[in-house]
C-alpha cells in the first residue's frame, strides 16, 4: 500500500516536470534542432538557378570546403576567437576577483559600470568603435599626436582591431560567470595560502584560480563560441584582411545565393564548436567519474 | 618529533631566551571601536598558550595581529626577539589552523599537507618524506588521495594541523579549532591537540571561547574582555585566584555579593558586611581596609550542603537556609539555597550517600558551610558586575 502510494506520487511528479519541461523544450526542438537539421540537410543539396535549393543529393558543396582558402578562414577564425578568450579571461580574473572583494556599495557601482554599455545597441556599440578606430578617428589622431603611429598606419580594418573590438564587446560575458563563481569563493582560502608561505600572487593562481575554475570553463564557453560565429566585428572593422567564418557564410548567403555553400560552412563551424565544447563539459565529467572509481576501490578492496 | 627549527626565512631562534611571543602595547582599532586596547603579553617558547574571551573580546584580532594578516594600530609585535609587526604573513615562521580548517577543496590531502613544502620549492623528495611522516602522525596515510569534501570534520580537523606542523613553524596558531566538532569528538581532538603539542614542542596560541577547552590543555590562559587582558595565568590560577569580577564570572560558575570590609579579624582575615546576609570571614590577600567596598565571590563547588548543623569552626562560615532550587545533573546536584535576602548556588557531588539517604530536596531546611579561604575578595572600583 505505502509503495503504492510512493510510487503514484513520483508518478505526479514526472508528470508535472514533464509539464514544466514542455515548453522549454517545444521551443528548442521547432527553433533549434529543426533548423540545424534543415542546415545540416542544405549542405548537401546542390543550387538551383534562381538561387534556391536544388534538387537530388550532391557532395560537391563538402568537398568544396577542402579548398585550402578555407582552412585558412577557419583557421583565422578559430585562432583569432581563442586569443579572444585568453585576453578575456586574463582581464576578467583579476576584475572577478576585485568585484568579490570590494565593499558592497562599490561592487553595485563597477557591476552597474558593466552593465551600462548594454543599454545602447550592439550594432551602434560597434559601429562606434569604427569612427574611433577611423584614419579620421580621435585614437588615430591622439597617438599620432603622441608619435606613437606614423600616418601610414592604420587603425582600421586588421585582424587586430577586430581582436580589440570582439575583447570588449564579449568581455562581460566573461567577468560575469567568473564574478559569480568568485563571489562563492572561500577567501579564508587566501589567507590560508598566505599563511602557508604564497605570496598574493601565488595565492591567486595556486588558490583563487582552481577554486574557480568552473566559472572560468563557463565563461571559456561564453566567449569563445559566439567569437566563433562572429559577423557583425569583422564585417565593421575587419575588411578583407580580419575577416572570419561569419562573414564567408553571409556572402555566400546574401551576395551569391548560395545556400548549400553557405549551409556546409555552417554546419563545419558547427562541429568544430561541438568538439571543443563536449571536451570542456566532458573532462570535469571524467574526473568525477575517476574519483568515484577511486572510492569504490576503497570501499571494497 | 620533529627537529627544532633552527632557522626559518631568516629567523634565528635564540635558544637562550624565553620568550616566543612578545605584544608590546598592541592596539587595533575597526572604525571606532577598540578591538584590541594596549595589550601586552609574552608567551614562553614551547608554550600552550590559550586566548579565552567571549565573542567580541578581540581574541580572534589577536590571533590575526600574530599571523600577519591585520597590522596593529599602534604597539610592536616580536617573535623571538625579532620584530614582525610589518612582516606579510608569507614571510612569518607562523602557520595558522583555522577555524574552519580552510583546506584547498582542488586538492588531495596529501597535496594540502605538501602546499607550504611546495611553496618553499622544497625538493619532490623531502616533499614526499615530510608529507608522509605526517601523514603517519595524524594517521590519515589511507586517505592521502582524498579530497577535503570527503572526509569527516575531525580529520579535516587533522589534516589542517599537519598542513601548518609541516613546515616547521616556530609558532602555531589555532583559531577556535574544535568549534565544528561535537562534544565527544571535541574532547577526544582535545586529547589529540596537547599529545601532538607535546610531540612538536613548539609554542602552541589556541584561541576559544571554551573555558573547558582552555582549561584542560593549558600552561597558561590569557582573558580578554573589551579588547583589553584581564588576567594571564595558569589555568589553576585563573580559576582558584581570579584578579576581576569579570574573570571570577566568566571562568566556572560563582556566587558574587556586594559587601564591605567592616572589620579585619587576625591579620588575614576580614569580615565582610553584605546587606540583607549574615558577616561573612574572608581570606583578605588583596590588604584590604575597613570600609572598602568588595565583591565577594564564592564557587559553588566549595560550599557544603548539610542537613545537620555543622560543627563549630573558626574559620568556616555557617549558614542556615532553605533549598529554593534542585537541578539533578547527574554527577552532580545544583542547589540553590536562600539565606535572607539571597540565594547561593551550591553544588553537591554524588557519592553512595544519594542512593541510602533521603536527597535534599525543595523547601528542605538546610546548613551550609565554606571555609574562609574558599571566598576571595575582589575590589569593587569602576569595573562594572555582568
Amino acid at each position: 500500500m505505502r509503495i503504492f502510494l510512493l510510487d503514484k506520487h513520483i508518478d505526479k511528479e514526472t508528470a508535472t516536470e514533464w509539464v514544466l519541461t514542455l515548453p522549454s523544450l517545444s521551443w528548442l526542438l521547432i527553433f533549434f534542432l529543426v533548423p540545424t537539421c534543415i542546415i545540416f540537410t542544405y549542405a548537401f543539396k546542390p543550387t538551383d538557378l534562381d538561387g534556391g535549393v536544388g534538387s537530388g543529393w550532391t557532395f560537391s558543396t563538402i568537398q568544396i570546403l577542402a579548398d585550402p582558402h578555407y582552412y585558412l578562414l577557419i583557421w583565422h577564425t578559430f585562432w583569432l576567437s581563442a586569443l579572444t578568450t585568453v585576453i578575456c579571461l586574463a582581464l576578467s580574473l583579476p576584475i572577478g576577483f576585485q568585484l568579490a572583494t570590494v565593499s558592497k556599495n562599490m561592487r553595485r557601482v563597477l557591476l552597474l559600470l558593466i552593465v551600462v554599455p548594454f543599454w545602447t545597441s550592439f550594432l551602434i556599440r560597434i559601429f562606434a568603435w569604427k569612427t574611433v578606430l577611423h584614419p579620421d578617428g580621435i585614437l588615430k589622431r591622439l597617438l599620432e599626436a603622441l608619435h606613437l603611429i606614423d600616418d601610414q598606419t592604420t587603425l582600421l580594418y586588421h585582424s587586430a582591431s577586430v581582436l580589440l573590438v570582439m575583447v570588449y564587446a564579449y568581455l562581460p560575458f566573461a567577468v560575469f560567470p567568473i564574478y559569480a563563481a568568485a563571489s562563492k569563493f572561500n577567501f579564508q582560502l587566501i589567507e590560508a595560502a598566505l599563511d602557508l608561505g604564497a605570496t598574493q600572487r601565488q595565492a591567486f593562481f595556486k588558490v583563487f584560480v582552481p577554486g574557480i575554475m568552473k566559472g572560468i570553463l563557463t565563461a571559456m564557453v561564453m566567449v569563445f563560441i559566439p567569437a566563433v560565429g562572429a559577423y557583425v566585428i569583422p564585417d565593421l572593422v575587419g575588411g578583407s584582411s580580419g575577416e572570419m567564418v561569419g562573414n564567408k557564410i553571409a556572402q555566400r548567403t546574401f551576395a551569391e545565393r548560395n545556400l548549400p555553400q553557405a549551409s556546409a560552412l555552417s554546419a563545419l563551424l558547427g562541429v568544430s564548436i561541438l568538439i571543443p565544447l563536449l571536451i570542456v563539459t566532458w573532462l570535469p565529467h571524467r574526473a568525477k567519474r575517476a574519483e568515484v572509481k577511486v572510492r569504490n576501490r576503497e570501499t571494497f578492496p | 618529533m620533529l627537529p627544532p627549527a633552527t632557522e626559518v626565512a631568516g629567523f634565528r631562534a635564540v635558544n637562550s631566551m624565553k620568550e616566543s611571543v612578545v605584544f608590546e602595547h598592541v592596539s587595533k582599532k575597526f572604525g571606532n571601536s577598540f578591538a584590541l586596547d594596549n595589550v601586552s603579553l609574552a608567551i614562553d617558547k614551547g608554550e600552550f598558550f590559550s586566548i579565552l574571551g567571549p565573542s567580541g573580546c578581540g581574541k580572534t584580532t589577536l590571533l590575526r595581529l600574530l599571523a600577519g594578516f591585520e597590522s596593529p594600530d599602534a604597539g610592536r609585535i616580536y617573535l623571538d626577539g625579532k620584530d614582525i609587526t610589518d612582516l606579510p604573513p608569507n614571510k612569518r615562521p607562523i602557520n595558522t589552523v583555522f577555524q574552519n580548517y580552510a583546506l584547498f577543496p582542488h586538492l588531495s590531502i596529501w597535496e594540502n599537507i605538501a602546499f607550504g613544502l611546495r611553496i618553499a620549492k622544497k625538493s619532490a623528495q623531502e616533499i614526499k618524506s615530510e608529507v608522509e611522516r605526517m601523514l603517519i602522525l595524524i594517521q590519515m596515510t589511507s586517505h592521502a588521495h582524498k579530497k577535503p569534501d570527503q572526509i569527516s570534520g575531525g580529520q579535516k580537523q587533522r589534516v589542517a594541523i599537519a598542513r601548518a606542523l609541516v613546515n616547521h613553524p616556530q609558532v602555531l596558531l589555532l583559531d577556535e579549532p574544535l568549534a565544528a566538532l561535537d562534544l565527544k569528538l571535541r574532547q577526544k581532538m582535545l586529547l589529540e591537540l596537547d599529545l601532538i603539542h607535546d610531540n612538536v614542542g613548539i609554542t602552541f596560541v589556541f584561541v576559544t571561547h571554551d573555558q573547558t577547552e582552555a582549561m584542560a590543555v593549558s600552561d597558561k590562559i590569557a582573558i580578554l574582555h573589551k579588547g583589553k587582558v584581564e588576567q594571564i595565568g595558569k589555568p589553576i590560577q585563573i580559576y582558584e585566584a581570579p584578579t576581576s569580577s569579570f574573570v571570577a564570572d566568566f571562568i566556572g560558575d560563582t556566587n558574587f555579593l556586594n559587601g564591605d570590609v567592616i572589620l579585619k579579624v587576625q591579620h588575614d582575615y576580614s569580615l565582610i558586611h553584605v546587606e540583607n546576609f549574615p558577616n561573612i570571614l574572608c581570606f583578605n590577600d588583596k590588604q584590604l581596609f575597613k570600609n572598602d567596598q568588595v565583591y565577594l565571590s564564592i564557587r559553588p563547588e566549595k560550599i557544603h550542603i548539610l542537613r545537620d548543623k555543622p560543627p563549630f569552626n573558626a574559620l568556616h562560615n555557617q549558614f542556615a537556609g532553605i533549598v529554593d532550587d534542585m537541578i539533578y545533573k547527574g554527577d552532580h546536584t545544583h542547589f540553590g539555597v536562600r539565606i535572607e535576602g539571597h540565594k547561593i548556588s551550591v553544588t553537591q557531588q554524588h557519592s553512595r550517600f544519594l542512593l541510602d539517604e533521603k536527597p535534599i530536596s525543595w523547601n528542605d531546611s538546610v546548613w551550609i558551610w565554606w571555609h574562609a579561604d574558599d571566598g576571595f575578595m575582589l575590589e569593587r572600583t569602576s569595573k562594572s558586575l555582568l
